[in-house]
């Protein structure tokens, strides 16, 4: 499915883009084929094991996929992928 | 029941007055109110000053710091003036000019979790404007062992995040981010670099936000993380879950402070001194520069290059340097630099892991190279 992947800007520097079209069937597909682009990102966005940090918050639309199932999530025709990640200035 | 704001009162809250949703009794809803601000700093800026000028009762505030030059881009709670001077100082000055009906408690110390429970105590609301993450942690769990709500803001760059965390239903700051980022992974402001007006934007909505939890009006951000990015003007918001097995506000297998520093794997080593990474001084390093035996890689950005740089120094920007690995000759030895020193330690750590035995690090970066050796290097 053709998704939408929105990146912040400590993470777009990766791919030069804050928004990048990506397909796959899954949250974790979408993760996948954008680090197959760009593999700067790959460590940023998963772990060795392939799954999310417990700092990298991914949002399907506007609903954390904590809370669905994970990077296994299912994506939709159009769906928006958000990552959101831990950042601490003041 | 006669109010309690006086005459001089009435008339400088006018407008809130005669607006429906505050008026008389919301007024003295902020007059009875007490809020801490964690950092005085980007976020406390203009947190202070709204919430002074708003008519908030009480305003506490921790922070350690003394004002900086490089603070005032930002920090609009300080001026010139105040450069050296401590933040809570200048801050208590400049609130009383904007408000003397607002009682101030200052803390001038490191919010910690010796001090934290007994501070946060004696308020009803506490605003997390604070620049690291063990601070964020022991804001959050602190706030969650007391039941106060505590009004998130954060800000990277161009872009921001904030939230209300720990109410009595809502979630809290670890169940959006169960564990910090390892030391390094994210950069800081001083780092990174922030847009000056970027903490006006957050800290006036995390003003909003604690406003609005005194008077108990309109819908809060509990349950909802606001993401700003200043570069595209867009505002989004995404749902925010309390987690059922979150340590803190779920399972509340939490019941003291812990060590924040250890919890975000801050050891005594990479705060202080890493003995083990051999280090050069400006001074040593201008002789060796001066005798031509020695290689200075700068690992800065481009456009910190073109602040100022050491002469003789390459710029290989951090990012790039596992590429530009084959041009480098590990006979010779060499030195990595950058603005402060912590950029290129990582560096030496990645050349020593590539094999460059004859590798340091300059100690204190550029801006002690400015302070040491040559003062027409500007420091930023």
């Amino acid at each position: 499915m053709p998704a939408t992947l929105f990146l912040p800007a400590v993470l777009a520097k990766f791919a030069d883009a804050k928004q990048l079209s990506s397909h796959g069937a899954t949250v974790g597909e979408i993760v996948e084929d954008v680090v197959q682009r760009f593999p700067g990102l790959g460590a940023r966005l998963r772990d060795d094991a392939g799954n999310p940090y417990p700092y990298v918050t991914f949002y399907l639309n506007d609903e954390d996929i904590r809370f669905q199932s994970g990077f296994a999530t299912p994506v939709g025709d159009g769906d928006e992928v958000t990552v959101v990640p831990a950042i601490a200035g003041g | 029941m006669a109010t309690t704001l006086s005459q001089d009162e009435i008339l400088r809250y006018s407008r809130h007055l005669i607006l429906p949703d505050v008026g008389l009794a919301g007024q003295e809803k902020l007059k009875a109110a007490s809020i801490l601000l964690v950092g005085a700093g980007g976020l406390g800026s203009p947190l202070a000053l709204y919430l002074a000028a708003a008519g908030v009762g009480h305003l506490g505030l921790v922070d350690f710091d003394v004002v900086d030059l490089t603070n005032l881009q930002r920090q609009i709670l300080h001026g010139t003036k105040d450069v050296g001077r401590s933040k809570l100082a200048s801050a208590r000055e400049r609130i009383a000019d904007i408000n003397p009906h607002v009682r101030v408690t200052t803390f001038e110390t490191t919010l910690d979790s010796s001090n934290a429970l007994d501070i946060i105590r004696g308020f009803d609301v506490v605003v997390d404007g604070t620049d690291n993450f063990p601070t964020r942690y022991l804001v959050n769990d602190a706030c969650v062992l007391l039941g106060k709500p505590n009004v998130y803001g954060s800000i990277f760059r161009f872009e921001g995040q904030a939230s209300v965390f720990a109410t009595a239903d809502g979630p809290c700051y670890r169940c959006l981010f169960p564990e910090p980022p390892p030391p390094g992974m994210v950069p800081s402001c001083a780092e990174g670099g922030v847009l000056g007006v970027l903490p006006g934007l957050v800290g006036t909505i995390q003003a909003t936000e604690a406003i609005k939890l005194i008077l108990g009006i309109g819908k809060t951000l509990v349950g909802r993380l606001l993401l700003i990015d200043a570069l595209t003007a867009e505002f989004r918001t995404v749902k925010l879950r309390k987690n059922p097995a979150c340590p803190a506000c779920g399972t509340r297998e939490i019941t003291a402070l812990i060590d924040y520093d250890q919890f975000c794997g801050i050891t005594n080593a990479s705060k202080e001194t890493d003995f083990s990474l051999p280090e050069i001084t400006p001074r040593e390093l201008a002789e060796r520069l001066e005798a031509g035996t020695v290689d200075l890689i700068d690992v800065r950005e481009p456009h910190e290059w073109e602040i100022g740089r050491i002469p003789g120094a390459r710029l290989i920007p951090l990012g790039t340097l596992a590429g530009a690995l084959s041009s480098l000759d590990p006979a010779r030895e060499i030195v990595v630099q950058c603005k402060s020193g912590v950029r290129s330690a990582r560096a030496v750590r990645q050349l020593q892991a590539a094999g460059f035995r004859r590798v340091s690090n300059l100690a204190g970066g550029i801006l002690r190279w400015s302070d040491d050796v040559d003062s027409s290097v500007p420091k930023y």
